[in-house]
């Protein structure tokens, strides 16, 4: 018996050692030299993996920020100018502020600006939706709204409203990583800047068919009238392929634009108090707010001084 | 008209659903379900009411309070799972046997794996073998209590386990067999003991015989199961006749034919190919007649089928289906 | 034993309600828009302006690459407008926009009825006469013809598979060609072996089509018998199954031979011609006429007996018109498709004007079309059973889900066929070949720019 005992205890002990030895030299074999710093970076990244920097993971964005002679091209947008700092700090570079995005849906075709014509009975993925035809509704641009960015963003940042079946984004969980903007193949979303006290404007349509038809289809589609592209006093609004774009590195945020859209296609977002109406035009100034009446009248009476700085944050964004 | 529905092709649809599958399989199982109620009576009742109905309370509960998801007992798959253990049980095992097998069979092994389609295991048979496990004297207890056909409750075991016995005791198989005045007529219509769905070989042929015309499985599964069976008792048997029993007999007693027909082909737990089904179909027959010949116990199928389940994913992997032009 | 393809298939029921219903000619509308997306490849460029006068057979648009074909005017008047309208998807492209006047063709058309079974001596005039007439297969991709005529000198055709399968439910209008304009088809189907040098053409036909199968053989053995250049013209009867009238099924069928992967059937050395298509090859040829009419059925279970109906159109007839014209779109449709049930489109915009390749308006009640709410994948393997490209739709659909191009390739999502076999077995109710088809389109572009720049 004590025999027994003894010998297992010797053989399992040798059979370990022998293991230890062809374990330890297996991985010497086999290791792989890495810069040290590759590991210390990835430690400062949010850990996200989500791809915004245009990578494959915070891995592959530490490797490619070790390897690159500065950081000018490698930026993270979902730990923004902090996480970059550090990264700097970590590698000893230099670091250039960016100013922080968020996603924005250039989209208002709520069911009651934009109906349906017809019933999409796929499998509800824009991607399929788009490759099919041009969708369920006249607007061959606007979104489709079967939620691709939804199940693109890592952060649970956007949902769909039921409501206007159109995706509304959190600021406060937007990391402007751009996954979303990535999904959506109508390129409704786009990353714009985020804006002083988030304040922005934009114009919220991507329809480019003439104005005629583009009106037709949705109430509030941008009808390339260019009356913005007059207004702008800083040359920020460009019109092409009949819709307005605002360029934000430009916009000076004085919505002059947001009043003269004669559609209210153009959207002001986190502005304390509505866009000031310009004297003379106070009768042809009802059109600078069918955005508002649209989006405040089903839920109550419209009361613009004070749903309207919080209502399109809701809904347009 | 009202506004059209685009979608992509195709426009159309065959007529079958899941439902409709699992239904068919119910009404495969009548036949069995018949025989072992006429034969076992109210005990059979009994127990094939407590299983399929905990079965079905169960994945309602499940689905309902914990996966929050959308109800599932409408596919009638939970039926399934209930009849079938149902039909694996010895008839005099008690009620609260069955239902522990039940909640066993829906709440562990079907549903932490997220329900149809991702258990690895049969349910069925894995509550069986849990149930044989945990309960050893009930699930081998094969007392044959009074049914509408047999008046009388007799004791007994299965011809499995008597022949197994005589074996060790160092009978020759001529002699067990004229000991219990065994003839295959009766395996046909109603084998001398066992569990609920086993008794009659023609209830379960009648049962596959429907699944093949309806289309619901096809054979390559349960007769590469049966060739197998064949193939390799008909060896040993040809070695040594007193020894081994001979192939019709390893056919048609035991679980060989239930567990062929209905478990071996669950969708859910079988390969996909044709040529993974024969592989996995080989496999469960090789392992029955090994477990029978020579392990300790003497029936193996739902060992065999539960060891084959786990190499499932294996099988998919290695034996793809033909693909065109790639040769 | 009669031949099929040896992988998957399916067979739904086949549903060819108009097959009874001679071919009419639909009167002209007043107003023709003639698309300049007809065929596959580049876009055809219009080349006349509002306010020209057109005639009937008068080219206005012009092939823009090697892959591209001629379209013509199907009607004779005024140009109104050359710019955007949507098609049957709604999407916008440039159509020609003609207001009809009574019929004046073009000089050299020759519009008799009269049977030519001489075939010319010159191949090249014969593929110019192809190529300037605008052919393309009318089988469903509509690849322009004369390319495909012209195999690269490396590869040899061996043989010419017409194919008159018509494998898909309710579509009835090959089969009525086939009845009615049987000599034209072998005409053709003896055109196009001469130019392709091969001996052996054969018209496979489904089993379902027995009177199309005894008219083609009949038709043939008449050839044979009174004119040149009809030897090796045969027709095989085939098994019914979907899709047996895919290429490189119909390939598998009649020559047992199997395309290999992202390969081209002349590898094998077959060429495959739709009958129709042949029926055009035969009207360019020997009659000098473009390719500006085609047969197309109106059907579905809805619509009344008496309006099942196989009608020859003309390329630029708005759909609306013809349903118009065949007495409204049913009250019970809940979905018109333009193709068969398996293979066509869901169409959303009624005003879109017929193709060369328009081959049905079918409609389809809500009971017959709407799809059924998903559930667990029990994974049963109908799909894989299915799919007569042995594929594993189960697997691919659930990587083209998460994405994961790398894996879809190694599973060879390339080779899906689109044939919807997986979709429509799928007891589950799982749209497969919807996210199928979209990371198949992402895999041949990945693989296409991955050997671009090496070349």
């Amino acid at each position: 018996m004590t025999t027994t005992i003894i010998w297992t205890i010797v053989a399992v002990t040798l059979l370990g050692l022998l293991l230890a030895v062809v374990l330890f030299l297996v991985a010497k074999k086999f290791k792989v030299e890495e810069d040290p710093r590759i590991d210390e970076v990835e430690k400062v990244m949010p850990g996200a993996n989500c791809g915004g920097c245009g990578f494959a993971g915070c891995r592959a964005f530490a490797q490619a920020c070790v390897n690159a002679p500065n950081l000018d091209n490698n930026f993270c947008p979902v730990g923004g100018n902090e996480v970059m700092k550090k990264v700097a700090a970590v590698l000893g570079m230099e670091v250039k502020e960016k100013a922080p995005m968020v996603a924005v849906v250039r989209c208002n075709g709520t069911c009651e600006n934009r109906p349906k014509t017809n019933v999409y009975d796929g499998y509800r993925s824009c991607k399929v939706m788009a490759a099919l035809y041009t969708g369920d509704t006249g607007c061959a641009y606007g979104c489709l709204g079967c939620g691709d960015c939804v199940a693109a963003c890592q952060f649970g940042a956007i949902s769909m409203d039921p409501e206007t079946g159109l995706p509304v984004v959190d600021e406060e969980k937007c990391t402007g990583c751009g996954a979303c903007a990535k999904a959506c193949p109508k390129k409704v979303i786009e990353l714009r800047n985020k804006g002083p006290k988030g304040r922005r404007v934009f114009v919220s349509c991507v329809n480019m068919e003439k104005g005629a038809a583009a009106r037709k289809a949705c109430k509030v589609a941008c009808i390339g009238c260019g009356k913005c592209e007059k207004e702008c006093p800083f040359g920020a609004i460009t019109v092409e392929h009949n819709v307005a774009y605002i360029d934000f590195n430009k916009c000076k945020l004085c919505r002059k634009c947001v009043v003269v859209c004669p559609t209210g296609a153009i959207h002001d977002v986190n502005f304390p108090t509505p866009a000031p109406k310009p004297k003379p035009a106070a009768a042809p100034a009802k059109p600078a707010e069918p955005k508002a009446e649209a989006a405040a009248a089903p839920v109550s009476k419209p009361a613009p001084a004070k749903t309207e700085p919080a209502k399109p944050e809701n809904k347009e964004e | 008209m009202n506004k059209v529905l685009v979608s992509p092709s195709p426009h159309i649809h065959a007529d079958i659903s899941t439902a409709r599958i699992m239904r068919d399989v119910v009404i495969a199982l009548l036949p069995s379900v018949v025989v072992s109620i006429l034969y076992y009576g109210w005990s059979s009742v009994m127990l094939l009411a407590v299983s399929v109905i905990t079965c079905i309370l169960v994945e309602y509960l499940v689905t309902r309070f914990l996966l929050k998801n959308p109800c599932t007992i409408s596919d009638w798959s939970a039926a399934v799972t209930g009849v079938l253990l149902a039909l694996n049980l010895p008839p005099a095992c008690p009620w609260w046997v069955a239902m522990i097998g039940a909640i066993f069979a829906i709440g562990v092994v079907k549903m932490t794996f997220g329900g149809l389609g991702q258990n690895l295991f049969n349910p069925a048979i894995a509550a069986r073998v849990f149930l044989l496990v945990s309960f050893p004297v009930a699930m081998t207890n094969w007392a044959r209590p009074a049914g509408f056909l047999n008046v009388d409750a007799t004791s007994g075991a299965t011809l499995l386990g008597t022949v197994k016995e005589g074996l060790a005791k160092g009978d020759t198989l001529n002699q067990i067999f004229t000991a219990n005045d065994f003839s295959y007529l009766q395996t046909l219509f109603v084998n001398i003991g066992g569990s609920a769905g086993e008794i009659s070989a023609l209830a379960i042929l009648i049962g596959f015989v429907y699944l093949l015309a309806r289309k619901v499985i096809r054979p390559h599964i349960t007769l590469s199961i049966w060739a197998t069976v064949i193939v390799f008792s008909g060896i040993f048997w040809l070695i040594n006749p007193d020894q081994y029993t001979d192939p019709l007999f390893n056919l048609l007693t035991g679980g060989v034919l239930l567990g062929s027909v209905f478990m071996a082909t669950d969708y859910v737990t079988s390969p996909m190919s044709t040529r993974g089904g024969i592989v996995f179909g080989v496999g469960i027959g090789l392992l029955t007649m090994l477990i029978r010949y020579f392990g300790s116990y003497p029936e193996g199928v739902s060992f065999a089928i539960l060891i084959m389940n786990s190499v499932v994913p294996l099988i998919n992997k290695a034996f793809k289906q033909k693909k065109y032009g790639r040769a | 034993m009669k031949k099929t393809f040896s992988i998957g298939g399916v067979h739904p029921d086949d549903s060819k309600i108009a097959a009874g219903s001679k071919i009419e000619v639909l009167p002209l509308p007043k107003t023709v828009y003639i698309s300049m997306i007809q065929h596959l490849g580049a876009p055809a460029k219009a080349v006349v302006a509002p306010g020209d006068r057109v005639r009937t057979g008068q080219v206005i648009g012009e092939p823009t690459g090697f892959i591209s074909a001629y379209v013509h005017s199907s009607v004779t008047g005024t140009v109104k407008s050359v710019g955007l309208r949507k098609d049957l998807n709604g999407i916008p492209v440039v159509h020609v926009e003609i207001e009809v006047e009574p019929d004046e063709w073009m000089d050299g058309i020759d519009t008799t009825d009269t049977l030519v079974t001489d075939i010319p001596e010159d191949r090249q005039f014969i593929l110019d006469r192809i190529k300037n007439n605008g052919v393309v297969g009318l089988g469903g991709a509509t690849f322009p013809t004369h390319v495909k005529l012209c195999p690269p000198p490396d590869k040899k055709a061996e043989c010419l598979i017409l194919n008159g399968a018509e494998c898909e439910p309710y579509l009835t209008s090959d089969y009525r060609i086939m009845l009615e304009k049987s000599e034209q088809i072998v005409v053709g189907a003896a055109i196009m072996k001469k130019v392709l040098g091969v001996s052996r053409a054969v018209i496979g036909i489904e089993e379902n089509k027995p009177e199309a199968i005894a008219k083609m053989t009949e038709t043939v053995s008449r050839l044979q018998s009174s004119a040149k250049g009809y030897d090796g013209i045969e027709v095989m009867t085939l098994k019914k199954k979907y899709p047996q009238g895919g290429e490189k099924q119909l390939i598998d069928a009649v020559m047992h031979r199997q395309v290999k992967s992202m390969g081209l059937p002349i590898d094998v050395g077959a060429v495959v011609q739709n009958v129709a298509t042949s029926l055009a090859v035969y009207d360019a040829v020997q009659k000098n006429m473009p390719l500006i009419s085609n047969t197309l059925t109106v059907t579905g279970n809805c619509l009344p007996a008496d309006r099942q109906k196989n009608y020859m159109f003309r390329i630029g007839y708005p759909l609306s018109y013809i349903a118009e014209y065949n007495g409204g779109v049913p009250e019970a449709a809940a979905k018109i498709v333009s193709g068969g049930p398996m293979m066509g489109k869901a169409i959303s915009n009624l005003d879109a004007a017929t193709q060369k390749g328009s081959s049905s308006l079918l409609y389809l009640t809500e009971e017959q079309t709407a799809r059924k709410s998903e559930s667990n994948c029990i994974r049963c393997g109908k799909c894989a059973e299915a799919c007569p490209m042995g594929l594993e739709p189960f697997l691919l659909n659930k990587l083209a889900r998460n994405g994961m191009l790398e894996e879809l390739e190694q599973n060879a999502v390339q080779d899906c066929i689109e044939c919807g076999c997986c979709l429509y077995s799928c007891p589950a109710n799982i749209p497969l070949l919807d996210m199928i088809r979209v990371a198949k389109g992402e895999v041949i572009r990945a693989m296409r720019a991955r050997t671009a720049p090496k070349k």
